[in-house]
């Protein structure tokens, strides 16, 4: 059965959150935050279709999918053969020459101006579930260098849909597997001069009318991967006012490295307690964050970057913030008969 | 605030002693006012707010009418159900106040049946309520006008006689005295018909904002609720006005020749039709705008612009050469508004539920609703009847001096408001009996000594608050009027402690950071030393300083809060300012370099 490409490839413009079961969580995201004119590293998702593709000229040798569904999840011996059998044969068999084909068009499209390096980044849904079941058990891949090594993470993105961690937790939640699915993303890696995270609210009171900025010097896995401490601001989101300024002691950072992936490094001297934003870059993402937030309608937890050359701002990931959403307590204040009333919080008199 | 708050005491009064020398200067304030043995029960503190320097006998009368009225109004007019009066204390020149809670539920529950049907009331009619504040206050400031200067003729005028007047002019003197002082009673209780509860209504949608928004700052509160068009920026608007007429009329090029006020008033008058056409317009500025005082109103020598041309006509070249450059320095009213609305609407739409949104909407309706009178009584009271008060005050003791009571009409102020009574006696009767009057055998030692006992007075540093500290602030008067809760007791008692001798704490008043050279600042005389760029430390900031507020770098003020006037201005030019350190004027020397953090609340002294 022939597909045309746009069945098993998608860019980022296209895609919206509605398109989450063709597309995983992390696509699907980016391409809203596209679509709502936020600006992200470009690039383009390998569908499900794709996967389903793949998993079918799998199955013609032997079965596949089976084979999950069947296992016991408390049997960890037998989770781990599985898993390094499927992860094998996934990464052996070849790909449809018709999908690789697809990637090798978009891919080109992507570099048509420069070879850029990408990050390949697992992207699962299941019919129903939302995403976030799925966070972190899934691989990424960054700085990859080429075409070969492209087709060769997507690949691996795939597999680590049956690591051990994947799939004792799918069969623990009992998700059947025909619907589970796998979409990947491929886009320009971002070579950030300072990356972070940014909560549209405040972690420590849930305040929603504060932003909580953390950065550091580099790649953004150094912050979110807890290895340095982070420069941190808080921002009122209406105001712009800068209340919390704590600028760290910034001592490594991750940089990409030549042969691909990134390394660990020391941070000059002469930087590192310097301020990795400027007061002017932090207005522009209290503005980026605001503007997602709004386009969602709720509290978002943002991934962003600096481009080391372009100097602009651009959001990995953003997906709802919740911690605190998930404890929305009394509200703070109820209309009263008469507005007077109020003042007697104020006066005394009552509840005392 | 981890450490032990029980290890540490505030000194109680009876501890504190009147620096010696001073004690026949501390007896003249009235026994009533003086700390006794009962009074070390009590908590005290020093209300340098409104108080920040010693004061003279004679000023003590603004803290008296002022706590007697604020008094009735909390306790007999509109029952306030948790708290009564204010009491006040003084001890060398300082005014010590202390409230009086009530604790007894049952009064509690009967005196708040009382508020709902007087508090309520206002708020429910505040509007008209607020009219008929502004006529009995016009209607009392032109009583105070009429007021005639008080003079003593050689012999009752012949008309006065032939008219059967039956009294004579030593009588006038009492007379007017009496309704001199009755008028600035009478006015303070205009003064509280309001104001505790439109700061109530305000604070209500403050202390919604901080349990909505944790982290709101304090100034952005103040942004939501705070007026465009009070009249408090009315005198800054004249000043702006004068300059376009100046360069209209073409007569500008003698604003920057640096003369005196009433040079340049001279050249004006003799310059033709231009320079007289521009001193019209400065009567009309002057009748009421410049009925604006350099400071809070309650010292007497706080001089309005009236009686002082040489503050507003400092800042006129500035303004003059901003329209020349273009500008027309008009505040933007619309766009403020505007801006002021949109604010309250992002925050309303932040809120997560349409129930916070209503009650939201209640709050800051009833904030609007009150805001006018908070922001706008000042001008009325604390200035424009102030100013008149002093002055008439002024005009006895240069009666007094020609009498030769003493050698200088200021000298006045060293004698108590009663003493003041008395010496008017004394001269009454001496005028009578073709006698001389005992006073100028009296006053001219005491005056002197008193002099002395406010220098020394002022060379000692006084503690923050006496007596047993409360474990819970909940007097609604006090966190309202003077912003003290159990944490800034904390810090008072902390203070030294643990604390970077360069860094001084204040309320972040407007955001901003700006580094130059401290200018402390200590009275309008000195206001031409600051040249541009320079940062401004002084005692109080008052929006008559606003002019010079386009000249200076950022602004420190020893008293204030993020609602003060000065931290409303400072917003509106964007100034960087931080108010209320507490004594920023003396831990800062002229000609340093300092750091003004005004989104922090900080300054930073660098040397």
């Amino acid at each position: 059965m022939a597909m045309n490409d746009s069945e098993m490839v998608g860019w980022f413009a296209e895609l919206g959150l509605a398109d989450r079961p063709q597309v995983g969580g992390k696509g699907g995201s980016l391409g809203e935050l596209a679509r709502a004119g936020i600006a992200v590293p470009p690039g383009f998702v390998v569908k499900t279709a794709a996967f389903e593709r793949f998993v079918e000229s799998a199955e013609k040798e032997a079965p596949f999918r089976a084979l999950v569904d069947s296992v016991d999840a408390d049997d960890l011996a037998a989770v781990t053969v599985l898993s390094q059998q499927l992860r094998a044969r996934v990464e052996a068999t070849p790909l449809p020459s018709q999908l690789a084909a697809a990637i090798e068009r978009a891919y080109a499209a992507l570099n048509e101006t420069q070879q850029a390096p990408v990050a390949v980044r697992s992207s699962a849904t299941t019919e129903d579930a939302a995403d976030a079941s799925f966070a972190g058990l899934q691989d990424t891949y960054l700085w990859v260098q080429s075409l070969e090594q492209t087709l060769e993470k997507v690949r691996s993105c795939w597999g680590s849909l049956y690591s051990v961690e994947s799939i004792t937790y799918r069969r623990r939640h009992r998700f059947p597997e025909r619907d589970v699915a796998m979409a990947v993303v491929v886009q320009t890696m971002v070579d950030a001069r300072t990356a972070g995270v940014m909560f549209t609210r405040s972690p420590l009171t849930g305040d929603r009318s504060v932003m909580a900025i953390e950065g550091s010097w580099g790649l953004g896995s150094a912050v979110v991967g807890g290895e340095v401490t982070p420069d941190r601001w808080v921002i009122g989101k209406i105001t712009g006012e800068i209340s919390v300024r704590e600028i760290s002691n910034k001592q490594i950072c991750h940089v990409p490295r030549n042969e691909g992936g990134i390394r660990s490094v020391a941070v000059d001297e002469s930087q590192r307690l310097r301020a990795c934003m400027s007061d002017v870059e932090l207005e522009a993402l209290r503005l980026i964050g605001r503007k997602v937030e709004r386009h969602y309608g709720r509290p978002q937890d943002i991934e962003w970057a600096v481009d080391r050359h372009s100097g602009a701002i651009l959001l990995l990931q953003s997906r709802p913030e919740t911690v605190w959403s998930s404890r929305e307590t009394a509200p703070v204040g109820r209309p009263a008969e008469d507005p007077s009333l109020h003042v007697l919080k104020i006066f005394g008199g009552v509840n005392r | 605030m981890d450490m032990p708050a029980k290890a540490k005491q505030f000194p109680l009064p009876s501890s504190l002693k009147v620096v010696p020398g001073t004690e026949r200067a501390q007896a003249a304030y009235p026994y009533y006012t003086q700390f006794e043995a009962a009074d070390d029960q009590r908590f005290w503190f020093y209300n340098s707010m409104h108080f920040p320097e010693p004061m003279s006998a004679f000023d003590m009368v603004t803290a008296e009418a002022a706590y007697c009225a604020l008094g009735s109004a909390n306790t007999r007019v509109h029952c306030l159900p948790t708290t009564l009066g204010i009491d006040h204390r003084i001890i060398n020149g300082r005014v010590y106040i202390g409230g009086n809670a009530v604790t007894d539920p049952a009064e509690i529950a009967r005196r708040l049946e009382e508020f709902k049907q007087r508090a309520f009331y206002y708020y429910a009619n505040w509007e008209r309520l607020y009219d008929q504040w502004r006529d009995k206050m016009m209607a009392l400031i032109h009583s105070a006008q009429a007021l005639p200067t008080p003079y003593l003729p050689d012999l009752e005028p012949l008309a006065n006689v032939h008219a059967g007047r039956g009294i004579a002019a030593n009588h006038t003197l009492l007379d007017t005295y009496q309704k001199t002082l009755e008028g600035y009673f009478r006015m303070w209780h205009h003064h509280f018909e309001f104001l505790l509860l439109g700061y109530g209504a305000y604070l209500t949608f403050f202390d919604f904002c901080k349990k909505a928004f944790p982290e709101i700052t304090d100034q952005t509160i103040a942004r939501m609720v705070a007026g465009i068009e009070a009249e408090i920026f009315r005198p800054d608007d004249e000043l702006r006005r004068l300059a376009r007429c100046a360069v209209a009329l073409g007569i500008d090029p003698h604003f920057g020749k640096q003369l005196s006020a009433t040079q340049l008033i001279e050249t004006l008058r003799t310059e033709g039709e231009a320079g007289r056409a521009w001193l019209k317009e400065l009567e009309v500025s002057r009748n009421p705008w410049f009925n604006i005082n350099v400071g809070d109103g309650f010292y007497h020598y706080h001089r309005a612009w009236n009686d002082d041309l040489s503050m507003p006509f400092a800042s006129l070249p500035d303004y003059i050469e901003r329209v020349k450059a273009g500008e027309t320095l008009h505040r933007p009213v619309e766009k403020l508004l505007e801006e002021r609305k949109q604010l309250i609407e992002d925050y309303r739409e932040l809120l997560t539920t349409e129930e916070e949104r209503a009650a939201y909407d209640q709050m800051i309706g009833l904030a609007h609703r009150v805001f006018p009178y908070v922001e706008g009584h000042k001008f009325y009271c604390e200035h424009w009847y102030t100013n008149l008060f002093f002055n008439k005050i002024r005009e006895f003791g240069a009666l007094l001096a020609e009498h030769k009571f003493f050698g200088d009409a200021e000298d006045v102020f060293q004698l108590t408001h009663y003493e003041v009574e008395s010496a008017i006696i004394d001269l009454m009767t001496a005028w009578s009996n073709g006698s001389l009057p005992r006073g100028p055998g009296h006053w001219p030692k005491l005056i002197a000594e008193r002099r002395a006992a406010i220098r020394e007075w002022a060379k000692h540093e006084t503690p923050p608050a006496l007596g047993v500290v409360p474990d819970v602030i909940d007097d609604p008067a006090i966190v309202m009027l003077w912003g003290i809760t159990r944490e800034s007791l904390d810090t008072w008692l902390s203070s030294g402690a643990d604390s970077d001798p360069n860094e001084l704490k204040g309320f972040a008043a407007c955001r901003g950071v700006a580094e130059g050279t401290a200018r402390i600042v200590k009275s309008v005389d000195e206001i031409s030393r600051l040249q541009k760029g320079d940062i401004l430390v002084c005692q109080v900031t008052n929006p008559t300083w606003a002019p010079i507020f386009g000249k200076i770098a950022a602004a420190v003020s020893d008293i204030g809060g993020s609602m003060s006037h000065a931290a409303i201005v400072a917003r509106e030019y964007g100034l960087p300012a931080v108010v209320g350190t507490g004594n920023g004027t003396s831990r800062i020397k002229d000609g340093q370099r300092i750091r003004v953090d005004g989104g922090r609340g900080i300054v930073t002294i660098l040397g």
